[in-house]
C-alpha cells in the first residue's frame, strides 16, 4: 500500500532516480548511468522455478561475461532461491543493480522516513538483515558466473525527511551476512523437527478443531522470552505457559542469567527467604547474594512509616 | 537490572501486585503539568491524527485532523496545538527571580559573575510513554524549519504564524528529555517504572494500561489478571477496551473504524465541492459536519482512556514524598527553560539539524555528568536505592564506635580524626579508598585506613575535610559515638570534565570550524544550501526549509 506507492515512485521512469541515487552513493569510479539507457530486462516467467531461472539468466547476461560493453542493468523484483533447512525458499528483493564492472548490488526500498540522514535503528537493522539474506542467495548465482561479485553493502532507499522524495544510504551488511550464514548452517532440518512430533500432529487451521490445535501446539516445547511478543502471534500462549510454570525467563532473558541455577520464581523466593532449595547449596554465590539482597530490601522498607509506600495498599 | 530490583519483580509475580522500587518520588511533578496525549497516522512520518491536551484533567482539549493527508488540515491542527501549548509556556516565561551565573569574560578570559534572570518555575509536559517523547521530538523537527508567510512571502506552503516557534519549543523539550534526571518532559510509563517493579518484563512495562493494572488494579484484585485484561480484552466490535497509549493506534481501530470514517469524510467533501452553491449545499455541509464529528468521537474514544490513565499515574506518584535533592535537579530544568526562552527572545535561528562537533561533545559530557549525579542523588535520597548500592559494595552503613583525634603532619597541623565504624555491609574498600558522607547536605570525605584484625566488620576511616580552618574541628563536623552513618564510595557531586574548545577552534579531526553561518556544520550539504555568491552580508539567513512537494504523502 503506502510502501508499494513509494516503491513505484522510486522505480518510475525506468529507474532513473534509483540509478542516480545508486551512482551517487556507491558508484565511485564507474561511468554514470545514462537515463534511458539503463537495461531493465523483463523477468516474468511461469512459476517460481521459471522466474528463478529467468533471473539467473538475466544476471549472467547483464554481467557481460560474453564480452558485451558494460552497461548498467536494473532488475526489478528478481526472484532468487535459498536453501533453508533443507527446503528451498524463494526470495524477492525490491531490486538488484548490475554495474558496468560486474558488481551486483541489492537495493532495498522501505517506506519509513530518513530524517536528517538517520532513521529508526530498529527498522534499519531489520532491513539490513533482510537484505543480507538476498546477498547470500545472490552469492550462489555469482559463484557460477564469471566476472561477477556481490557487493556486501546494500543501498537502502527511504523517503527523505517529511516528504515523499527518495533518499538513499549505503548499509554495510557484512555482519548480518556472517550471522545469517552461521544460523543457516546450524538450522535443524525440517524432517528432523517433524520427526520429534507425535504421530498425526497437524497444525492445519482449516481441518483441525480448536482442541486438536491446542493439543498440537502444547506438544511443542517453546523457549519463550518477552522479545517474542513483538514477533510472534503465539507469544501470549507461550507467555501463559511460561508464567504458569513459574519460569523466570518470562521476566526477561537477563533475569535468567542473573539467577544462576535457580530457574523458577518459587525457587528464587524460597532461597531468598532462607529456605534451602533442593539442588542448590546454601553457600551457592547466587543464594548468598539473594539472601543479602532480600535482607537489605526488607531493612530499607522497614524504615518507612506504615502505609507510606503508595500503590501497595 | 540489579539483583535487588529483580527480587522486587519476583515478589511482584508472587503477590500479583507491583512492589515498590523507591520510597520517595525521584522526579519533580509540577502542580500544573500539561498532559499531552498524541496520536499519529499509521505509516506516515510526523502526520498527527489527533491529541488530547490540557492542564485540567476534567476538560482536556481535543484536537483532530479529519484527513491526515490534507496539508491545510494538518497545519490547522498544529496551529491549534500552538495556541494551546504556547500560552502555557509563556505563562512561566515572565515570572523570574534574579540569579547569578558565571561566564567567561570575552576580553580578559576570566570567570566573572553575571546577574541574570531565572524563571521561578518551568512548565512541565507529560506524555503517556516513550514513543510519545519521540513523537514530541518528531513534531518539533517537522515544524521548526517551516516558514510562515511573514518570514518568506515566496514559500509555497506557508505555515501558520506560531507553528515554527512551537517546533523550536518541542525540539527543546525533546532534547532535554534525554538528560538523565530532568523533569521538563516526562513519560508516564518511565515515571511509574522508576518507582514500582511489576511482575512482568521491561518490554511489557511499556504498556501504560498493563503497568497501571499491576500497580493499582481497578477492582483491588490481582494485578496480573488486570494487566492481561488491559492487554487483550476486546469489545463486541473487536476493539481493545484499553486502547494503546499511542502515538500509534491499534490496527483493528485503523481498519475497521477510522478508515471508513475518513472515507465518508472525503466523500462528503467531494460532494460539497460538487454542489457548490446549489440547492444541495446545505445538506452536504451537514453531512460533512457529521462525518467530522464522527471522526472526533472515534479519536476521543481512543485518547480518553490514556488521558485518564496518565492522570491516575500522576495521582499514584503524588502519594510519594518528593526526594530531598529533586529540587536541585529541577533548578537545572528551570535554567534550561530560561536559557531557551532567552535564545528565542534574542532572535536566534532554530536548533540546527545536526549539532556541530563541540556542541555534540558538550551535550554528551553533560548527560554523563547528569547520569552520575542522578545515581548518586537517588541513592542519598532513598534508602531503598541505597540498599542496591550497598549490595553492590558501593556504599555501606556503619555505626560509630569510637572517634580518636589525630592531626596531619604539616607545619600547621589540621585535624584528621580517626573514626572507627561497625558495619555489616561488605564495601569494596582498598587502601586509601575515598568514602563520602552527607553532612548538612554537603559531602564530607574520608579515606579508608583499614579493617580491624578481629574480622568482625569493624573498620577505621580518617576524616579529611569540612572541619573548619582551626586546629580544633568545627562544632558538629565530627560524628559521635552511636551515630549511624551512610557512607558512599562514589562522589556526591559531579565535576564537569575538561573544557572543550570553542566552536571556532573545532579541530580538523572533527570537521574543523563550521563554514556556513546560520546552519549547523556537518549538516547534509543540500544542493540548495549554498549561500548566494553575491557576497552581501545580511542578517543571519534562515535555515532552509525541508523540501516540499505538491503532495507530502506516500
Amino acid at each position: 500500500m503506502r510502501g508499494n506507492a513509494f516503491e513505484a515512485r522510486v522505480k518510475a521512469d525506468g529507474g532513473t532516480e534509483l540509478m542516480r541515487l545508486l551512482h551517487e552513493r556507491m558508484g565511485a569510479g564507474s561511468p554514470p548511468p545514462v537515463p534511458g539507457e539503463v537495461l531493465v530486462p523483463d523477468l516474468s516467467a511461469a512459476g517460481p522455478e521459471g522466474r528463478v531461472a529467468r533471473t539467473a539468466l538475466a544476471l549472467r547476461e547483464a554481467t557481460g561475461a560474453d564480452g558485451s560493453p558494460g552497461l548498467w542493468t536494473l532488475l526489478v523484483h528478481p526472484l532468487v532461491a535459498l536453501d533453508v533447512a533443507g527446503s528451498p525458499a524463494y526470495l524477492e528483493p525490491d531490486a538488484v543493480v548490475v554495474g558496468p564492472d560486474g558488481r551486483w548490488t541489492v537495493v532495498e526500498i522501505k517506506s519509513f522516513p530518513m530524517i536528517d540522514s538517520s532513521a529508526d535503528p530498529a527498522k534499519v537493522g531489520a532491513a539490513a538483515r533482510q537484505a543480507a539474506v538476498y546477498v547470500l542467495a545472490l552469492e550462489r548465482i555469482a559463484a557460477r558466473t564469471t566476472g561477477a561479485r556481490v557487493d556486501h553493502s546494500v543501498l537502502l532507499v527511504c523517503p527523505r525527511d517529511f516528504s515523499n522524495l527518495p533518499t538513499a544510504s549505503v548499509v554495510d551488511v557484512r555482519k548480518q551476512l556472517s550471522v545469517t550464514r552461521r544460523q543457516l548452517t546450524r538450522l535443524t532440518r525440517i524432517e528432523d523437527l517433524a520427526a520429534e512430533l507425535p504421530e498425526g500432529t497437524s497444525f492445519d487451521l482449516e481441518r483441525c478443531s480448536q482442541a486438536e490445535l491446542t493439543a498440537a501446539v502444547d506438544s511443542v516445547t517453546a523457549a519463550y522470552a518477552p522479545e517474542c511478543l513483538a514477533a510472534c502471534e503465539l507469544a501470549f500462549h507461550c507467555r501463559g505457559r511460561a508464567r504458569s510454570a513459574g519460569a523466570v525467563e518470562a521476566l526477561g532473558r537477563g533475569v535468567r542469567g542473573e539467577l544462576g541455577g535457580l530457574t523458577t520464581v518459587g525457587a528464587v523466593l524460597a532461597a531468598a527467604r532462607g529456605e534451602s532449595a533442593p539442588g542448590t547449596a546454601d553457600d551457592d554465590p547466587t543464594v548468598v547474594a539473594l539472601r543479602r539482597a532480600a535482607a537489605l530490601r526488607a531493612e530499607a522498607l522497614r524504615s518507612l512509616p506504615e502505609g507510606a509506600v503508595a500503590g501497595c495498599r | 537490572m540489579s539483583l535487588i530490583s529483580t527480587l522486587a519483580r519476583l515478589e511482584a509475580v508472587e503477590s500479583g501486585r507491583a512492589q515498590p522500587l523507591a520510597t520517595v518520588c525521584h522526579r519533580r511533578l509540577s502542580d500544573r503539568p500539561l498532559v499531552f496525549v498524541p496520536l499519529t497516522t499509521a505509516g506516515e512520518a510526523g502526520a498527527p491524527l489527533g491529541a488530547l491536551v490540557g492542564t485540567d484533567r476534567g476538560s482536556p482539549r481535543l484536537l483532530t485532523v479529519a484527513q491526515p493527508r490534507d496539508r491545510d488540515l494538518r497545519f490547522a491542527f498544529l496551529a491549534e496545538l500552538a495556541e494551546t501549548l504556547l500560552p502555557h509556556l509563556d505563562a512561566y516565561a515572565d515570572d523570574v527571580e534574579p540569579a547569578e551565573r558565571s561566564e567567561t569574560d570575552p576580553e580578559t578570559g576570566k570567570r566573572v559573575k553575571v546577574e541574570v534572570e531565572l524563571c521561578v518555575d518551568a512548565p512541565q509536559l507529560i506524555v503517556p510513554n516513550r514513543p510519545g517523547v519521540d513523537f514530541v521530538r518528531l513534531l518539533g523537527r517537522s515544524m521548526r524549519f517551516r516558514r510562515t508567510a511573514e518570514q518568506d512571502p515566496d514559500t509555497p506552503y506557508p505555515a501558520p504564524a506560531r507553528v515554527p516557534l512551537l517546533g523550536r519549543w518541542l525540539t527543546h523539550y525533546g532534547e532535554r528529555a534525554r538528560v538523565p534526571g530532568s523533569s521538563l518532559l516526562l513519560a508516564a510509563t518511565d515515571l511509574l517504572n522508576r518507582h514500582w517493579a511489576t511482575g512482568q518484563s521491561n518490554l511489557e512495562d511499556q504498556h501504560l494500561g498493563a503497568l497501571l493494572a499491576w500497580i493499582d488494579p481497578p477492582d483491588g484484585g490481582s494485578g496480573r489478571d488486570a494487566a492481561l485484561r488491559a492487554e487483550t480484552d476486546r469489545d463486541g466490535r473487536g476493539q481493545l477496551r484499553c486502547p494503546p497509549a499511542g502515538p500509534a493506534t491499534d490496527p483493528a481501530f485503523d481498519n475497521r473504524l477510522l478508515a471508513p470514517a475518513i472515507d465518508e469524510y472525503d466523500r462528503a467533501r467531494q460532494f460539497l465541492g460538487a454542489a457548490e452553491d446549489g440547492p444541495g449545499a446545505d445538506e452536504q455541509l451537514g453531512r460533512l459536519t457529521r462525518a467530522e464529528r464522527e471522526i472526533r468521537a472515534l479519536l476521543e474514544s481512543q485518547l480518553r482512556p490514556t488521558w485518564d490513565a496518565v492522570w491516575r499515574g500522576l495521582d499514584l506518584l503524588r502519594e510519594l514524598p518528593e526526594g530531598a535533592r529533586v529540587a536541585d535537579r529541577w533548578t537545572r530544568d528551570r535554567w534550561s527553560f530560561t536559557g531557551h526562552r532567552d535564545r528565542v527572545r534574542s532572535g536566534e535561528p532554530p536548533q540546527p539539524r545536526h549539532d556541530d562537533a563541540v556542541t555534540a561533545a558538550q551535550k554528551l559530557a553533560s548527560r554523563e555528568t547528569a547520569q552520575q549525579q542522578l545515581e548518586a542523588q537517588e541513592a542519598l535520597d532513598d534508602p531503598l536505592v541505597l540498599a542496591g548500592r550497598r549490595l553492590a559494595g558501593e556504599a555501606f552503613i556503619g555505626e560509630v564506635t569510637e572517634v580518636v583525634m589525630a592531626y596531619s603532619e604539616s607545619k600547621r597541623p589540621s585535624p584528621r580524626p580517626l573514626v572507627t565504624l561497625y558495619s555489616e555491609d561488605t564495601p569494596q574498600l582498598g587502601e586509601r579508598t575515598k568514602v563520602y558522607r552527607s553532612l548538612d547536605g554537603k559531602p564530607q570525605s574520608a579515606e579508608f585506613v583499614g579493617w580491624e584484625p578481629d574480622g568482625g566488620g569493624t573498620l577505621v576511616v580518617r576524616l579529611t575535610d569540612r572541619m573548619g580552618r582551626g586546629r580544633e574541628p568545627a562544632e558538629g563536623s565530627l560524628p559521635e559515638k552511636g551515630d549511624v552513618i551512610a557512607w558512599t564510595l562514589f562522589e556526591h557531586d559531579q565535576r564537569g570534565g575538561p573544557k572543550l574548545p570553542s566552536t571556532e577552534e573545532t579541530p580538523w579531526t572533527h570537521g574543523g570550524p563550521p563554514a556556513v553561518e546560520g546552519r549547523g556544520p556537518g549538516a547534509v550539504p543540500l544542493p540548495e544550501a549554498r549561500t548566494p555568491a553575491d557576497g552581501t552580508p545580511s542578517a543571519p539567513p534562515l535555515p532552509l526549509p525541508d523540501p516540499v512537494t505538491e503532495d507530502d504523502f506516500l
